[in-house]
């Protein structure tokens, strides 16, 4: 039975040392039902164009090599079935490099930035060990299980070159390098942990520039799901005693101010609270025109007072509050 | 359909506060259509995603009780935010699948009476229009189509990532090229505007730590729409609304264009399609001027 396809991709050509621009080019072929990604690379190369590039090694995605974007979806080549991205896009599909800002040539990309931030993390344990240990430094299945997964990260860049946080932001650690942060300060053995908290806490390249979007628990091949190590990196700081007061960590914290009052989040002063009274000028603007537009309540002369509903029950959620809260600012 | 559908509903913060177009035009919509809806007044805030950073435990406690509520009901609780959806369906997710965690959380619930049992499913309202009421049926209630309107779908993250988490709750709808809002203005008789932001984050939660970030990505987003020819955009979720639609002069600034562009809530566009009034859509409570897509 024949379940092949006949099909045109797409591939983004450029090369940085002699295109001004950037083009596409289409290559006919036909692709099998177990065809992968890299398959279709390695057919172009071979069958239609020398001089197209990518990096490939491994073939069984453990190198991290291939990563490159598929209508902008990331894929490790070596493991993404061809069929199955030609229906989820209509049979038209174009080969992207995981960033087409630090293209090279074709889908090779200058990754350098990917590793300074790695290596800015320190992402290595830390300990004072014996240099001829007469035993092994083991792990229980429970230490072992605190790492989430995050060990199993193949450094392939397939969540950073996602991350729409990094794009407007250079100084963003970004996912990949954040989840190697947690995954050796949650190992019991590494003697770092203040000092990679610190690392991470810092505004503008920290855990609290992640704008939330969870494009790299989509993005990564090998299920680290870095967004989660993130959240763990944020509690991690307040569990330690590296988060200090700031527009932030007041914006965290803050939500508990509205909740233990009304139950419900009290929009007007995480405003005022998280900035401080002197940063919350910024905000007067926005706030002049919602009022006007009836968004913030002006009929009290102060936003907000008096004009928060109450949820029914609120003594419970107070309860719960004072019973179960295990961080503080 | 035999039976009418009933649900409890999840309202979040915003749609009580500075966003309440959002709750009348779900009413009036569920109104319209004959759903039965059951607001759960006792909810209380999600955490979305903030509180989580500070103290995820103590965010799995408060979630776990909105559902609770839910479950003594015997009903689905619907929400008509995506972080609201998402931080509630986390929190399910982290007790069905930790029983560890679950009796650690039902604990506390235990001091205030309360017992979380993962007896109801969390669904989007924007879901549970397509999947349960039927796009059809919402088809035949339409008195005021759409077709004059170029609209530009606005997915929110929080309702299509991680997919992995949403699965039967979305409609396994795929976060690289997600077509339920698509869908859904199709059957206003609206014209669904391709572009390539549709699926993109619009920057709300780092709106004050990180508020360049916030302006480029909303700027990104709504430049995107406008030059698609986008009359409006339409989002089921009240934080790419207030990001969108709150901040469009300093959007425009750091664009260095002119950024306008009317940012609907998905229950008001479904509003105007269903004839509902005036009042209940609330196209006056928006900064960038709506009004003009009231024209019934």
């Amino acid at each position: 039975m024949s379940e092949t396809r006949k099909v045109t991709i797409k591939a983004w050509r450029f090369n940085a040392e002699t295109d001004y621009l950037p083009y596409t080019k289409e290559y006919k072929m036909e692709v099998g039902k177990d065809d992968l990604i890299l398959d279709l690379m390695n057919r172009i190369k071979w069958e239609h164009d020398g001089s197209f590039s990518y990096r490939r090694s491994c073939r069984h995605g453990i190198c991290g090599a291939c990563a490159i974007k598929v209508n902008g979806k990331s894929v490790l080549a070596c493991k993404q079935n061809a069929i199955e991205l030609l229906d989820l896009f209509d049979n038209d599909i174009t080969l992207e490099p995981s960033s087409k800002n630090r293209a090279v040539k074709d889908m090779i990309i200058d990754k350098s930035d990917f590793w300074d931030k790695h290596a800015a993390v320190k992402p290595y344990i830390v300990a004072d060990i014996d240099p001829q240990p007469e035993k092994e430094t083991k792990q229980t299945i429970a230490q072992f299980n605190a790492l989430l997964d995050a060990d199993l990260c193949i450094q392939c860049g397939a969540c950073h070159y996602a991350c729409p946080a990094l794009e407007v932001n250079d100084a963003f650690l970004g996912p990949a390098a954040l989840a190697a942060a947690y995954r050796f300060t949650a190992d019991t053995r590494d003697e770092a942990k203040e000092e990679r908290l610190q690392i991470t806490f810092e505004s503008g390249s920290g855990v609290w520039d992640c704008v939330k979007c969870f494009e790299c628990a989509e993005a990564c091949p090998k299920e680290v799901n870095p967004i989660e190590k993130i959240g763990k990196l944020h509690n991690m700081q307040f569990e330690y005693g590296v988060a200090e007061s700031n527009v932030a960590t007041r914006h965290a914290e803050g939500f508990l101010r509205g909740m233990k009052k009304y139950g419900y989040l009290d929009e007007a002063d995480i405003v005022t609270y998280s900035e401080g009274y002197l940063g919350v000028y910024k905000h007067l603007g926005a706030a002049m025109k919602m009022m006007k537009s009836g968004k913030i309540h002006w009929h009290s002369g102060i936003p907000f007072i008096d004009s928060i509903p109450k949820i029914k029950n609120l003594e419970e959620v107070q309860k719960l509050i004072e019973i179960s809260q295990t961080n503080k600012l | 359909m035999s039976e009418q559908l009933h649900y409890a509903l999840f309202t979040g913060c915003t749609a009580k506060q500075s966003t309440p177009e959002l709750l009348s035009s779900t009413l009036a919509v569920a109104d319209k259509l004959g759903i039965k809806i059951t607001i759960l007044e006792e909810a209380s805030c999600c955490g979305a995603s903030h509180l989580q950073d500070f103290d995820e435990f103590l965010a799995h406690v408060l979630n776990a009780r909105n559902i609770c509520y839910a479950e003594k009901l015997g009903l689905t609780m619907i929400t008509i935010c995506n972080t609201c959806q998402l931080n509630s369906a986390m929190t399910k997710h982290a007790l069905d699948t930790d029983p560890e965690l679950k009796a650690r959380v039902n604990e506390k619930l235990a001091e205030v009476g309360l017992e979380y049992k993962g007896t109801s499913e969390i669904k989007h309202f924007l879901y549970t229009l397509i999947d349960e009421y039927g796009l059809e049926n919402v088809k035949d209630k339409v008195q005021v189509p759409l077709s004059h309107l170029n609209i530009a779908p606005f997915y929110g993250c929080h309702n299509i990532r991680p997919s992995e988490l949403h699965e039967e709750a979305n409609g396994h709808e795929n976060p690289y090229k997600p077509t339920s809002l698509d869908s859904l203005i199709d059957a206003l008789e609206g014209n669904p505007v391709n572009y390539e932001s549709k699926n993109k984050c619009c920057g709300f939660h780092v709106e004050l730590q990180a508020n360049h970030t916030s302006e480029v990505l909303a700027g990104n987003a709504l430049v995107d729409a406008i030059d698609n020819n986008a009359d409006m955009m339409v989002t089921p979720c009240p934080l790419c609304h207030l990001k969108m639609d709150t901040y469009q002069d300093s959007v425009g600034k750091v664009m260095g264009r002119d950024v306008e562009l009317p940012v609907l809530h998905m229950p008001q566009m479904v509003a105007l399609a269903l004839g509902c009034t005036e009042k209940e859509i609330g196209l006056n409570f928006h900064v960038q001027k709506a009004k003009h897509l009231y024209t019934a």
